[in-house]
């Protein structure tokens, strides 16, 4: 294990010495993915200059016509010649078993001379040692925010022999060198791209993970995959079981809700929600279209937006009141208990027209106006 | 009708020799061999498996193979099974059951995976299918105890009826009394996923004890502890059994004949259920232990100790179901204990916590894979891994088939030298050459990818999450993977680029799901327009999605390629892509 230690110290040294300049790729060190920069990663983002490769493009370009017609746009030539896999073949990306690959002296030898992190080391037909060390990678290409120049150079020198896509570690010595930058760790992880929408990581628990009191953490939607029978079946253990740990009610809760007239059921989870406000707004866009008696064709339902005022009409009016049924089967007025009660004892939804719901106590009906 | 070829062999023959091929990859090359063998061949086809029931339509089968006896069909996409499809997105197997009661009065056996089943069609197949046999609702919902009590009161063939992990509404009405008492077929029976008052006991009891035939039998919760020993001494020849709640005051004559219960069953070879177990009354299985290949543990809440305990008496056990609790040192038992192990899954007790709650690491698993030489299948879920821990996994484990990890904090790096997990999964691969299905987790560049496109040959199924960093990720995949057939994508920066170049590829693979990805609308479209076998469906319950501008990236694509065309059956909030798209919408 002493050679790739020894690069990783002298990455680090290097690094701390000469950090993204010597790439002048405009990276900021802390970047662990250079991510922020690319974070929009759209195709928008892939502008720059393939033209530098056309020299490695014709050969390539040819084999993965697979695209469309009309959609042969040049980067994708370019990123395609970049995986050029005959060429990947030669050169050893693969740290894994230098001994068995029978391909990694030259690796090897390169890690000792020196794991330079820097872009003009990737000309050097150096690649990559057991995990510790990344030479530049073709997704520079997609850094929306960097210079043009950059993916150029990038592009030509990231093929050490075009031996395919590296990742780039810019001062990415992180690995055992806590010492040389603490907070990188931390930067790396926060600045993770974010494909699209959606996800709610809390990065400073990311970051924190070993402190003591991580704040109420922002779930990310349906993670980890486990299935639904299986977290209600472990929730209701747990509550049986007493394994009170400060854990704040079920993981999940999703009951189903129905709506006179709609065609079928949605499911939501209870436990996303902190008060009957929410929920109630929640389910007035779930069920917008159907209020609105649009759920044919397609384009025709939305095309407006409601506003929000105009739905809670619409559902707290003489139209629609929310009813739930509860453990004992028996069909309440939404609202009448405090919410957590509610979460504990509400086993469907169901939005009800105005007129059917008349059988319900008026009081409680009042009440689930008030409160509403 | 059948011609006879100068030097074929008679249809008789034929026949005859075909009735030998069972598995459908080769049902299907013998069809493709002339024209006289696809003819001979889809005559006597019994047997049906379609993976996405959207792929083709009823009418096209049935044209195709008049002689059906079983038929197989799936639904949704993998990825409902966690709640990612919205409600109402399709699936229903009405239209398929309508077709196949007049096209197959015969019909013998269905098997749904993730379908909207309804009463009607419970209603449909009880009426129709004079000599049915096998009902199978794996993970399906829509339907009733009414339903099942129409199946159970004509079903007089019935053999084997299991609702794992279906959603069933409970209607009341003690469905299991509409066994008529001379019914006496059954063979397989599971209701485990059934709540908690849809079962009547001593409708059960009666049921049990005059079917002598029974070897399968999974009780749901409701059933309590000491219900099991007269169940298990009317059925001794059960050879899989699934308990219901396991927990019951401790009391030494209960115990006693639940011991005894259990080692009367001779046969038993497979447990499950543990619900709320008791760990006191655990050694009640020990008698049953040496024989046991197949234990699910994944409800129980019991204690590493426990657990240890228990596995040093399953010397035989090929495939352990286990929570989190197991941790590192029961995996370490389990590794000495259990040499014979094929597959493994370790469920989170706490998914959704933050703070770790039980010591459960990497090194469960390698322990497990250092030691068990012919571990096949890992589900693994846990919250810290190492690059040295994989490679370590696919060196020792070359023989994997299915290696499925889930690091529960998204993107988490190497936890020892805080690099991303490409060379560890990396390693999978390249040692792994029979690996069929991946699902990668942890912090992953593109490169990882890389190493999948290039190694990966045997794929078929792969899950991505949170990792990647640009469309070069999935080209690698869409390019390299030989045998890919599903790929399913939650947040990751893919997007057109990749998709466009390797369209025709998705002709050849039964299914993509992506999901909070970087895919344009302009793409789908430009997909469904340009692909007439690739049904492009983008799913989004914000609104429709050309209300927004081309560029901007669909919530939810499902695409899949058929020979049906279009569906017409989608919920308000699903589009489909194809030519008459900007049409329709104008």
């Amino acid at each position: 294990m002493s050679p790739p230690l020894l690069g990783v110290e002298e990455e680090v040294q290097s690094n701390v010495s000469s950090p993204s300049v010597d790439c002048g790729l405009g990276l900021k060190e802390r970047n662990y993915l250079g991510l922020s920069d690319c974070s929009s990663v759209d195709s928008s983002a892939v502008s720059s200059s393939p033209d530098n490769n056309k020299n490695n493009l014709n050969l390539k370009a040819t084999e993965l016509r697979l695209g469309l017609p009309g959609s042969q746009s040049p980067e994708r030539e370019t990123e395609l010649c970049l995986l050029n896999s005959g060429k990947l073949d030669e050169k050893p990306l693969f740290p894994l078993l230098p001994s068995k690959d029978g391909i990694c002296p030259s690796s090897q030898k390169n890690v000792v001379a020196g794991n330079k992190r820097g872009f003009s080391d990737t000309m050097d037909g150096f690649s990559e040692v057991k995990g510790y060390a990344y030479a530049e990678k073709s997704w520079m290409f997609h850094d929306a925010g960097s210079d043009s120049e950059s993916p150029q150079t990038v592009g030509h020198g990231k093929y050490p022999g075009n031996s395919g896509a590296n990742v780039i570690l810019s001062a990415r010595s992180p690995g055992a060198q806590a010492s040389v930058k603490k907070d990188e760790p931390a930067n790396v992880l926060q600045k993770q791209p974010h494909a699209t929408n959606g996800i709610n990581l809390k990065q400073t628990d990311i970051s924190n993970n070993k402190s003591s009191a991580p704040a109420a953490k922002a779930q990310v939607v349906g993670w980890p995959p486990v299935r639904s029978f299986r977290t209600k079946t472990l929730a209701t253990s747990s509550k049986n079981n007493d394994e009170v740990d400060g854990k704040p009610g079920p993981a999940a809760l999703f009951v189903k809700v129905s709506m006179d007239g709609a065609p079928y059921l949605r499911k939501v989870d209870l436990t996303t929600y902190s008060t009957y406000g929410e929920l109630s707004s929640a389910l007035e866009k779930m069920f917008s279209c159907f209020t609105l008696g649009q759920c044919g064709s397609h384009g025709a339902a939305g095309k407006e937006i409601l506003s929000q005022s105009k739905l809670k009409d619409l559902l707290h009016g003489s139209e629609y009141v929310l009813t739930y049924k509860d453990k004992d089967g028996d069909w309440m007025l939404v609202g009448d208990v405090p919410w957590e009660m509610f979460v504990g004892t509400c086993k469907r939804l169901k939005i009800m027209k105005g007129s059917d719901a008349i059988g319900l106590a008026p009081r409680a009906m009042e009440k689930s106006r008030v409160t509403n | 009708m059948r011609k006879k070829m100068a030097c074929s062999l008679p249809d008789e023959v034929l026949e005859h020799v075909f009735s030998f091929i069972r598995s459908d990859k080769d049902r299907n090359a013998v069809s493709v061999v002339c024209k006289s063998w696809y003819e001979m061949e889809r005559w006597c086809r019994r047997r049906l498996f379609i993976g996405n029931c959207y792929a083709v339509s009823p009418r096209m089968v049935i044209r195709r193979f008049p002689e059906v006896r079983s038929i197989e069909l799936k639904g949704k996409p993998h990825f409902a099974d966690y709640n990612w499809v919205p409600d109402g997105w399709g699936g229903y197997v009405l239209p398929w059951i309508v077709e196949m009661v007049g096209a197959y009065p015969w019909l013998e056996e269905i098997r749904l995976k993730r379908m909207v089943v309804t009463d009607e069609c419970l209603e449909h197949i009880a009426k129709s299918f004079k000599n049915f046999k096998v009902l199978v609702l794996f993970s399906c919902e829509g339907f009733s105890t009414d339903g099942l009590a129409a199946i159970a009161a004509s079903c007089k063939n019935l053999r084997e009826l299991d609702l794992r992990e279906s959603d069933v509404d409970d209607l009341g009405g003690h469905w299991l009394s509409h066994f008529p008492e001379t019914y006496t077929s059954l063979v397989s029976l599971n209701i485990s996923c059934l709540g908690s008052d849809e079962v009547s006991l001593s409708a059960l009891e009666r049921l049990v004890g005059r079917c002598t035939n029974l070897r399968t039998l999974r009780l749901n919760r409701a059933v309590p502890l000491d219900k099991i020993a007269y169940i298990l001494r009317r059925a001794p020849q059960l050879v899989d059994f699934g308990t219901g709640t396991y927990s019951a005051d401790l009391q030494t004559d209960v115990f006693s004949n639940l011991a005894g219960a259990f080692y009367s069953c001779k046969e038993l070879r497979s447990l499950s259920g543990f619900w709320d177990v008791v760990p006191a009354y655990l050694p009640a299985i020990y008698p049953v232990c040496s024989r046991l290949t197949s234990l699910n543990l994944s409800y129980a809440t019991i204690q590493s100790p426990d657990l240890i305990k228990l596995l040093r008496h399953c010397p035989s056990l090929q495939r352990l179901l286990v929570l989190d609790y197991i941790e590192d040192s029961g995996l370490e038992a389990l590794s000495s204990s259990c040499k014979d192990l094929q597959e493994l899954r370790v469920f989170p007790s706490d998914p959704f916590g933050v703070e770790r709650n039980v010591s459960l690491t990497e090194l469960g698993l390698v322990s497990v894979c250092l030691a068990c030489p012919k571990l096949q299948s890992v589900l693994y879920f846990c919250r810290q891994m190492s690059n040295a821990a994989l490679v370590t996994i696919a060196q020792n484990r070359p023989n994997l088939t299915r290696f499925r990890l889930c690091i529960i904090e998204p993107r988490t790096a190497d936890y020892l030298t805080l690099e991303p997990l490409d060379v560890g999964f990396g390693a999978i691969v390249e040692h792994c050459k029979d690996l069929r299905r991946l699902s990668l987790s942890g912090l992953l560049t593109d490169r990882v990818f890389e190493y999948i496109g290039r190694y990966a040959k045997k794929l078929e199924m792969l899950s991505v999450a949170f990792a990647g960093e640009s469309d070069l990720g999935l080209h690698h995949v869409l390019s390299g993977c030989e045998s890919l057939r599903k790929l399913e994508i939650r947040d990751s920066p893919f997007g057109d680029k990749a998709l466009l170049a390797n369209s025709a590829k998705l002709e050849t693979m039964r299914s993509l799901w992506m999901s909070s990805c970087s895919v344009s609308f302009g793409t789908c479209k430009l997909l469904g327009q340009k692909m007439s076998r690739l049904n492009v469906e983008v799913i989004d319950e914000c609104g429709p999605p050309d209300s927004r501008p081309d560029v901007c990236p669909v919530n939810k694509l499902y695409i899949y390629r058929s020979v049906a065309g279009p569906r017409f059956d989608m919920p308000p909030f699903v589009w489909t892509m194809d030519e008459d798209y900007a049409l329709r919408d104008s």
